[in-house]
């Protein structure tokens, strides 16, 4: 089944005066259920802008973004902000954790903005921690954890709602290799357990973990492959 | 339900906001302490003022109504006037009946009598009936004794009390109380004497007057007389309504068709009651013009310490419209903090606020009263959500990539 169909998506930025810049110029992708798409492309390709479009955190300029059949280019405000709760798990390369809750708190913060009563919160919120492996960490502050722990948390807040993609922007960025890798075999589980994962990386070896490789360039698709020699592919 | 957990996310955060930056809280607060001091001492200080009032308007008698054939301004036709119907005591039992906000009813009715105690005579004392209640409407204390009771006023009893004036006269030497004196001819049994007025001749006070019960009165001296009803309002500040209330009560006991103009006069001493609503009025306009300036600086102060507020966590903010926030959540949450600083603010202002109203004390007699404390914190929320609103607004705009991006 489609998750995700783009159309011929653009957007340009309006930079003042007569100026503008064409950030993505025609994107169609097709994700289906249960893929591990990376998409790649050095800066300035249109990769943040074409993420920031998939996590419906921006909207496109024209085209078409159908999400689990529903055209989602045109929504307001508030129905984007229903949908990045419902249906998208964000993990980013800065972690974006709230510095003065603790981890249980962090996790719960989508189920209190979805609206689910106190007990069902602090029960799922303390599975998807003991998923990630920090059950006894769950009171700790960001500030109180490692760098790979913060990204643990962050995995868990993302799973937490149950979304119909995890999007992981650059989620090693901020680790070393050895947690990064980590972090890595921790997504492969994610995505063995029937989870859609979307990576967006500009790292090759980062990629290799992913089935199929989006390359972008100036904001055109230059190649859409499946990877042939997968990494961590069964890590335990 | 959604709502509700928003809200307690909301209370959850501000307060650890304060609690974080405390110097910051406690400065931004200032403004509405003072505002809210200023709010309360000045409503405090109208509240003294008016009791004031009411203690010395009693003394004055400007809270009792006169009801009479005759206005005391007077124009128009004497003659008509004249000729209007006599006031009975028949309405002042129907007033005593049907008034809700009034004190005390009495009728009375003067003429002059001399009164006449052994071989002494005074010829120019005055004789009034009237009714048990009197001692309530007229605002007169007792010196000695006590005033004729419901049962003696009601049976028509042959008792009276007397004036200052006439028991100096009559019982130089002696003890009033329990004597009999001869008034206009008929024997009373003295019950009581009055504290001295003084003022001009003392015509218009009890010094010169027998007092006796306006059944005794009308037997002896006949019945058929004008009387005048002497009502005493339940509260100074809504004398114009114990006015109307009296008005219908009147017309329909003298049953006055609508069309018929009133044949009847209510009679006050206006000029003292004028003047003070005039003064009432100017402390008020001042009162609250200094207020509203000291609430008004306070709320920029707000407005500013939380676009602070809203600036320093615009990542914050990013992340949490990215986890699924919408606009509202992030409008509450911010409107929550303001509220909590002013609400805090307004508290603190009450705390200091009641040490100050009970020095004021010494000078008026008042006391905080529960509806300005109640007024206070409504209006220190207000000056919440108001100032808040702006910043509030801004943040809940905010784009989330934009604010993710923010360092």
């Amino acid at each position: 089944m489609d998750i995700i169909n783009l159309k011929q998506i653009k957007k340009i930025y309006d930079m003042g005066g007569a100026e503008e810049v064409q950030a993505l110029r025609g994107i169609d992708v097709v994700i289906r259920d249960n893929e591990y798409v990376a998409i790649m492309g050095p800066s300035g390709s249109g990769k943040s802008t074409l993420m920031n479009i998939l996590g419906c955190l921006d909207t496109p300029t024209s085209g078409s973004y159908e999400f689990n059949k529903i055209n989602v280019s045109e929504m307001n405000d508030d129905q984007l902000a229903k949908i990045r709760n419902k249906e998208i798990g964000f993990v980013f390369q800065t972690f974006n954790l709230l510095a003065r809750s603790n981890a249980l708190h962090n996790v719960e913060l989508p189920l209190i903005y979805a609206g689910i009563n106190k007990t069902t919160r602090r029960q799922l919120a303390k599975q998807a921690l003991d998923q990630v492996g920090l059950a006894d960490r769950m009171m700790h502050k960001p500030n109180e954890l490692s760098g790979g722990q913060r990204q643990r948390v962050a995995i868990a807040r993302a799973l937490v709602t149950k979304p119909s993609i995890i999007l992981a922007d650059e989620p090693t960025g901020n680790l070393d290799t050895k947690t990064g890798d980590e972090i890595m075999i921790l997504l492969n589980e994610v995505h063995q357990r029937g989870n859609t994962i979307i990576l967006v990386t500009h790292e090759e070896y980062i990629a290799e973990h992913a089935k199929r490789i989006i390359r972008l360039r100036d904001g055109h698709i230059e190649s859409d492959n499946i990877v042939e020699n997968r990494k961590f592919v069964n890590p335990i | 339900m959604n709502l509700i957990s928003e809200i307690t996310e909301g209370l959850g955060i501000a307060f650890y906001a304060i609690r974080a930056n405390k110097m910051r809280s406690v400065l931004t607060t200032l403004g509405i302490i003072i505002g809210i001091v200023s709010v309360t001492l000045m409503a405090t200080a109208i509240e003294g003022v008016d009791r004031k009032f009411e203690e010395s308007a009693s003394a004055f008698g400007a809270d009792v109504l006169y009801i009479q054939k005759f206005p005391w301004v007077g124009h128009g036709d004497w003659w008509t006037y004249r000729n209007r119907k006599d006031i009975t005591v028949d309405i002042a039992d129907d007033i005593e009946r049907q008034a809700n906000f009034i004190d005390a009813v009495a009728p009375s009715v003067a003429t002059v009598r001399p009164a006449q105690y052994g071989d002494r005579v005074m010829s120019n004392s005055f004789l009034t009936g009237t009714t048990y209640q009197y001692v309530n409407t007229s605002g007169t204390t007792m010196k000695d004794g006590r005033f004729f009771s419901q049962e003696e006023s009601n049976g028509g009893r042959p008792v009276c009390v007397i004036g200052a004036n006439i028991a100096e006269n009559l019982f130089p030497n002696e003890d009033p109380i329990g004597k009999m004196i001869k008034v206009g001819g008929k024997p009373y049994r003295i019950q009581g004497v009055f504290e001295k007025q003084g003022g001009l001749f003392g015509i218009f006070t009890s010094d010169n007057r027998v007092f006796i019960p306006i059944k005794s009165f009308m037997s002896s001296f006949g019945a058929r007389r004008d009387v005048t009803i002497q009502v005493k309002a339940s509260s100074m500040a809504d004398i114009e309504d114990v006015k109307e209330e009296l008005r219908g009560i009147i017309r329909k006991s003298r049953m006055l068709k609508p069309s018929q103009p009133d044949d009847f006069n209510i009679n006050q001493q206006e000029l003292l009651t004028e003047t003070f609503g005039t003064i009432t009025a100017v402390i008020a306009a001042v009162g609250f013009f200094i207020t509203g300036l000291s609430l008004f600086v306070g709320g920029i102060g707000i407005m500013n310490i939380m676009f602070v507020s809203v600036t320093e966590r615009t990542k914050e903010i990013g992340i949490r419209k990215a986890i699924g926030a919408k606009r509202r959540t992030i409008l509450l949450q911010f409107l929550i903090e303001s509220s909590i600083i002013c609400l805090f603010g307004g508290f603190l202002g009450l705390i200091v606020a009641y040490p100050l109203s009970l020095i004021a004390n010494q000078i008026l007699p008042t006391a905080m009263p529960l509806e300005v404390v109640i007024i206070a914190i409504i209006i220190s929320l207000l000056v919440g959500v108001i100032s808040g609103f702006l910043p509030a607004y801004r943040a809940s705009r905010l784009n989330p990539v934009d604010a993710l991006r923010y360092e």
